[in-house]
């Protein structure tokens, strides 16, 4: 995996929001490298700051309230946090595209879907009208939508919500990215059409050489399509592993908690789930102390005074805890 | 004709919704909610329904309370038919049913405080001297592990976790024998899902509760209930023992239904073969004839498009509508 060339590098990325209640601090000086057609994984809960983390990358925050406070995002060779917006605009949507997790709000409503999938083509590439419709038809043929060139004249509302999640790809597809990044394009689908995705995001991804970024906040789904894993708690990474190290051996307690609450469909006994206490908090100021200590079993007093940076406990396996949870002593 | 042991009997129910356009109101159509399901739900079990969304299986709770009218079907609860009853006769029965729903932020009034909340119930049907309602409501708040002090707060001070317990709080307030948990954990986050379906089975063994739990996430059914129900398309499929449901499914959709469930564990995930079905599912205006699933089916044959499948027990215990199960 080291071998192969880095794509992306994010250095140490900070994103604040203003609020009335204070200044959250969402994503707190996140680093991590992407690999050319390599599959990452972002794994964490509803404000862990994994959704944020990416907006911030491509500059979609809204600011105000959004503000990116520090850090740089590298994608060959430019800094995307410094680079110009005309500059930022050839490379969102055509080099790094994006899909989200609703596909019933993405489309506009009154524009067909051929309109709108040949729109980055004709915004990216001087392409003339009728090229821009056949390259929209091969690749919604791509995606597996039966009959392309008929259903470009169809209106969003006539595709059902899993044709709108392909239309949604074909779309993010078009001018051949080499970053797809998915924001949790999965969860509002049903698990049968969710396997259909999957499938079809795993078989695109090698027809088309591109890296992909999954970010969920589910990780069963993850388990049989990434390379390497994330997880992230409070704006932190708290761990990152290879994918099978991730599961097979957890390094932070909150990993483990997490795998530990999830009801498996071949577990052999009627196990209590292992629940983590407690909710994740909101940090209004950077943490001084680890973020998960307050709910986590293997707490000890070096938690509650600073916060653990992350450390490489194995090859490639990183790990922000104080203490080694497998033999149960401060690191 | 009934064993003592089945508190509720789901008896060919029937639930369909008309469609009405133009000035007049003419009806043009019916939605087929729920086409014709039976089941019986024993004291003390929690029998799992599954299926994908429209599938029927948030109406189908809804008909058992008698939320809605059935179109046709029965549905007795400890022997009574519950569709013949009306006025002061279902509302008694009705505070031995509960229900606990999908969206804590949507079912808890805001305006009101968790005392309000959880003595609503109480007042209502006037079971408890006015009196006496705090510290009952402080004992529930207790029984689902949440701080009696919290009692004049709002609903929106807490978590979704925490709104979630206020819900399970009501609920249990008259004491009632059977819960309908229609998708209670699917709003909350992973970690918090675990903590509330622990909280409901240790409540089921404390008070000898009954739940018919809906949802949509096999892995969880899978996890909290003794006997699954799978649905599709308003019609159930199959309905076995969980264990034998998990390991040994009959019907070709629990088949591609179980394989599609991602496992957390990337070693098994590499060998596992999906069954990858086509399209979507079909709407229930005008669902296909014959079985309902054969329009997605690997294996339909021309039969399935014209007879629907009889409900067989092939098996003590596992039932399923299958022509070739």
């Amino acid at each position: 995996m080291e071998s192969r060339n880095q794509i992306l590098e994010v250095n140490n990325l900070e994103t604040q929001f203003s609020t009335w209640e204070g200044v959250v601090h969402a994503v707190n000086g996140v680093s991590f490298n992407l690999a050319e057609g390599e599959t990452l994984g972002i794994v964490g809960e509803s404000g862990c700051g994994k959704s944020v983390t990416m907006l911030s990358m491509l500059r979609l925050i809204p600011s105000p309230p959004g503000r990116i406070v520090n850090g740089s995002a590298i994608f060959k060779k430019k800094d995307l946090l410094k680079i110009n917006e005309d500059e930022l605009s050839t490379i969102r949507g055509a080099q790094i595209s994006l899909i989200f997790q609703d596909p019933m709000t993405f489309f506009n409503p009154v524009l067909t879907i051929g309109e709108q999938v040949i729109e980055p083509l004709q915004t990216h590439l001087n392409i003339s009208e009728n090229d821009a419709r056949d390259r929209a038809i091969e690749i919604l043929d791509l995606v597996g939508i039966p009959n392309p060139a008929e259903r470009l004249k169809d209106y969003p509302h006539q595709f059902s919500g899993g044709m709108r999640q392909r239309a949604m790809i074909a779309m993010a597809l078009i001018c051949s990215p080499q970053i797809l990044i998915a924001d949790e394009p999965t969860t509002a689908l049903d698990v049968t059409v969710q396997a259909q995705i999957v499938d079809l995001v795993k078989k695109l991804r090698s027809e088309l050489g591109m890296a992909v970024i999954w970010i969920t906040h589910d990780l069963g789904i993850v388990a049989g399509l990434v390379d390497r894993v994330i997880v992230m708690y409070a704006g932190y990474i708290v761990e990152e592993a290879p994918v099978k190290e991730l599961y097979r051996a957890p390094g932070h307690p909150y990993t483990k908690g997490l795998l530990g609450s999830l009801p498996r469909l071949d577990a052999n006994e009627r196990e209590r789930l292992a629940s983590i206490e407690g909710i994740p908090p909101v940090l209004y100021r950077k943490a001084s102390t680890c973020p998960f200590a307050p709910r986590c079993p293997y707490r000890i007093d070096h938690c509650f005074n600073e916060n653990p940076k992350l450390m490489e406990i194995s090859p490639n396996h990183k790990v922000a805890c104080w203490v080694d949870i497998e033999n149960r002593k401060e690191r | 004709m009934m064993n003592d042991n089945v508190l509720l009997k789901v008896d060919n129910l029937v639930q369909y919704f008309p469609i009405r356009r133009g000035v007049l109101q003419h009806t043009v159509g019916y939605v087929h909610a729920v086409d014709g399901i039976s089941f019986e739900v024993h004291k003390g079990e929690t029998l799992g329904l599954v299926g994908e969304s429209g599938c029927g299986k948030t109406t189908t709770g809804r008909s058992i309370l008698q939320l809605y009218k059935p179109t046709s079907g029965n549905v007795y609860f400890d022997g009574v038919n519950l569709v013949d009853l009306k006025g002061e006769k279902i509302r008694v029965l009705r505070r031995r049913i509960q229900m606990i729903f999908q969206d804590p932020y949507a079912s808890l009034n805001p305006r009101m405080t968790v005392e309000e909340i959880i003595s609503e119930p109480l007042l209502i049907h006037k079971i408890i001297d006015s009196s006496k309602t705090r510290d009952r409501v402080k004992e529930l708040l207790e029984l689902v592990r949440l701080n009696p002090a919290y009692i004049d707060r709002y609903p929106h001070e807490f978590s979704g976790g925490q709104r979630q317990r206020i819900g399970v709080a009501r609920a249990l307030a008259l004491n009632p024998d059977l819960i309908v948990c229609d998708e209670p954990i699917s709003a909350l986050d992973v970690s918090v899902q675990a903590q509330i379906v622990n909280l409901l089975e240790d409540l089921q063994k404390e008070m000898g509760l009954t739940y018919l739990f809906i949802a949509h996430d096999l892995s969880v059914v899978r996890h909290i209930s003794n006997r699954v129900a799978v649905m599709y398309l308003g019609v159930i499929m199959e309905l076995a023992d969980r264990d034998e449901l998990y390991k040994n499914p009959l019907h070709p959709y629990t088949t591609a239904l179980l394989s599609a469930v991602p496992i957390p564990d990337p070693e098994i995930e590499e060998k596992r073969k999906r069954i990858i079905l086509e399209g979507d599912v079909p709407s229930p205006v005008n669902p296909p004839s014959g079985c309902r699933f054969r329009t997605r089916c690997p294996i339909a044959k021309e039969i399935c498009a014209q007879e629907r499948p009889a409900w067989r027990e092939v098996k003590k215990g596992h039932f399923v509508a299958c022509h070739f199960a």
